[in-house]
């Protein structure tokens, strides 16, 4: 059903966990399809750009899922936040050689997630107080 | 890698005895059991001895067997045979929230084509309440079909104190027993049953065979129609080989090995019980004696079956994310369970062919799955 990718990032997935005081913080999910994901970044500067130092996530869901938000630290990790917003579901399945069709809403969320994340980041920028 | 099958409601190996007594019939005997020659009587007497070894099993005197290919087939046949030859007599027909897909989708099916049906709540173990049964039949009532053993959570319902009701109220009762059959005792007469559905695969017996027994005297529309097969009833060459190896199957059934499977299954529900903020799906008694059926807070059943699948262990789970239709289990959704609760399930049911010492490794690998994805799951604090 899944491609070996897919398994291979169920069996160990990258960038598992929280971050501490992470400056921006995405959620994404559905009640209905039991998926829950969340993603945690850390911005830095290179060459004058802010980009995305770090990330982490934490997910429950199906192997879809948690491949999902695998793949999307790693695509996302050293990307500017303009490249960032950037990613797709498409570029996730792609990454991920491919999703059965039905689970093509988990790299939807894994997208969602990260897309909140760095709206999140630019928020508080604005009103530092939240 | 080792690998340990504990998806045994979904089907079974098939036993050596069985297989022994299905290979002439693919070679020797392959005679049409139809046949007026030596090749078509021998076909023909065999069939006749499986049909009597498994109606005996049943206490059947007052009935027919018919073989069909299965649970599926035996149930549409079921239902919409009796819709259709009693329709004059009303169109109402009562079930439950938790049956089968086969009993629900073919319920569904004859809504659409004016019947109107009523589905029982169940209580939070999944037993139906018999006096909601006694309130919901009316003057146009024309069936009751109740699952006999479920095949998720492993409810047995109380058929006879149900067929009981509806012989009372001259309401003809259907169950579906594809996964009690042999495994709880069934008798037709006192358990005043008129029509049930077996199947072969989930007792140790090859796929594509069932049967459908009908109690004499009831009326029903049969769904193929052809050559006049099984009594006019069910037309198409009998499946020999599959019939000589479903009543092999029936025959080697017994009490020992409904206990071993019981002993499995009850090692199964002490160990996993042990990881915290689990819960068992489904009744502690009157639960089938393969049955065990788990929700694990914060984590999705998927992903859970397929780190056991990496680890050899085949298991099944009544989440969304592994339905065609991305929703959880309607049986589990019916007792109660929230839909994350539902999302987080783990079906194993055990068989003759486990071991102690496999129940004992796949406790510890559902310890070291749960542990793993609830360390990734962000619900957990």
């Amino acid at each position: 059903m899944y491609s070996s990718k897919v398994m291979e990032h169920f069996r160990h997935p990258r960038n598992i966990g929280e971050i501490k005081n992470a400056d921006g913080i995405g959620e994404a999910g559905n009640v209905i399809c039991g998926d829950i994901l969340k993603i945690y970044i850390k911005v830095g500067k290179a060459e004058g750009k802010e980009i995305i130092e770090d990330i982490k996530f934490q997910t429950m869901g199906c192997a879809a899922a948690i491949a999902s938000s695998s793949m999307i630290t790693e695509l996302a990790k050293g990307k500017t936040l303009e490249e960032a917003m950037k990613i797709k579901k498409d570029d996730i399945a792609e990454a991920l050689e491919g999703l059965p069709p039905i689970k093509m809403h988990c790299s939807n969320l894994a997208a969602e997630a990260l897309h909140n994340a760095i709206e999140y980041y630019y928020k508080k920028k604005k009103s530092p107080k939240m | 890698m080792r690998r340990i099958y504990l998806d045994n409601a979904a089907s079974t190996k098939v036993a050596k005895e069985v297989i022994e007594e299905m290979l002439p019939y693919f070679s020797e005997k392959f005679g049409n059991a139809s046949g007026l020659h030596s090749y078509g009587v021998e076909a023909r007497e065999s069939v006749e001895k499986a049909r009597e070894l498994i109606l005996k099993k049943l206490n059947g005197k007052d009935y027919k067997l018919i073989f069909t290919s299965g649970g599926t087939e035996s149930n549409n046949f079921a239902i919409k045979g009796i819709a259709f030859a009693n329709k004059n007599k009303g169109k109402h027909i009562i079930t439950t929230k938790i049956e089968h897909d086969c009993i629900l989708n073919t319920c569904k099916w004859l809504e659409r084509e004016g019947f109107e049906i009523t589905y029982l709540n169940v209580d939070k173990d999944g037993f139906i309440n018999l006096e909601e049964l006694e309130n919901e039949i009316r003057e146009d009532t024309i069936l009751v079909s109740i699952i006999h053993g479920n095949n998720e959570i492993g409810t047995i319902q109380p058929i006879r104190e149900i067929g009981k009701i509806c012989r009372e109220r001259k309401v003809y009762f259907h169950t579906d027993a594809c996964q009690s059959f042999t495994k709880v005792p069934i008798d037709l007469e006192k358990d005043c049953i008129d029509l049930i559905t077996l199947n072969s695969h989930k007792i140790f017996g090859p796929k594509g065979v069932g049967a459908l027994v009908i109690r004499n005297g009831v009326k029903i529309t049969p769904l193929l129609h052809g050559g006049g097969h099984e009594f006019g009833y069910r037309s198409g060459t009998e499946n020999v080989p599959g019939i000589v190896g479903f009543a092999k199957a029936v025959e080697i059934m017994n009490e020992e090995k409904v206990e071993y499977m019981r002993k499995l299954r009850d090692m199964l529900i002490e160990g996993i019980l042990k990881i915290e903020n689990t819960r068992l799906n489904g009744p502690k008694e009157n639960r089938l004696c393969n049955n065990t059926n788990f929700s694990f807070k914060y984590i999705e059943g998927e992903s859970l079956v397929l780190y056991l699948d990496e680890k050899g262990i085949a298991a099944s789970t009544g989440s969304a994310c592994a339905s065609h239709k991305l929703e959880p289990s309607h049986v589990l959704l019916a007792i109660g369970l929230k839909p994350d609760e539902a999302h987080g399930s783990l079906r194993l049911t055990t068989g003759i062919y486990n071991t102690v010492d496999e129940i004992k490794y796949a406790i510890e690998v559902v310890k070291e799955g749960v542990e793993k994805l609830r360390k990734i799951s962000p619900l957990v604090r």
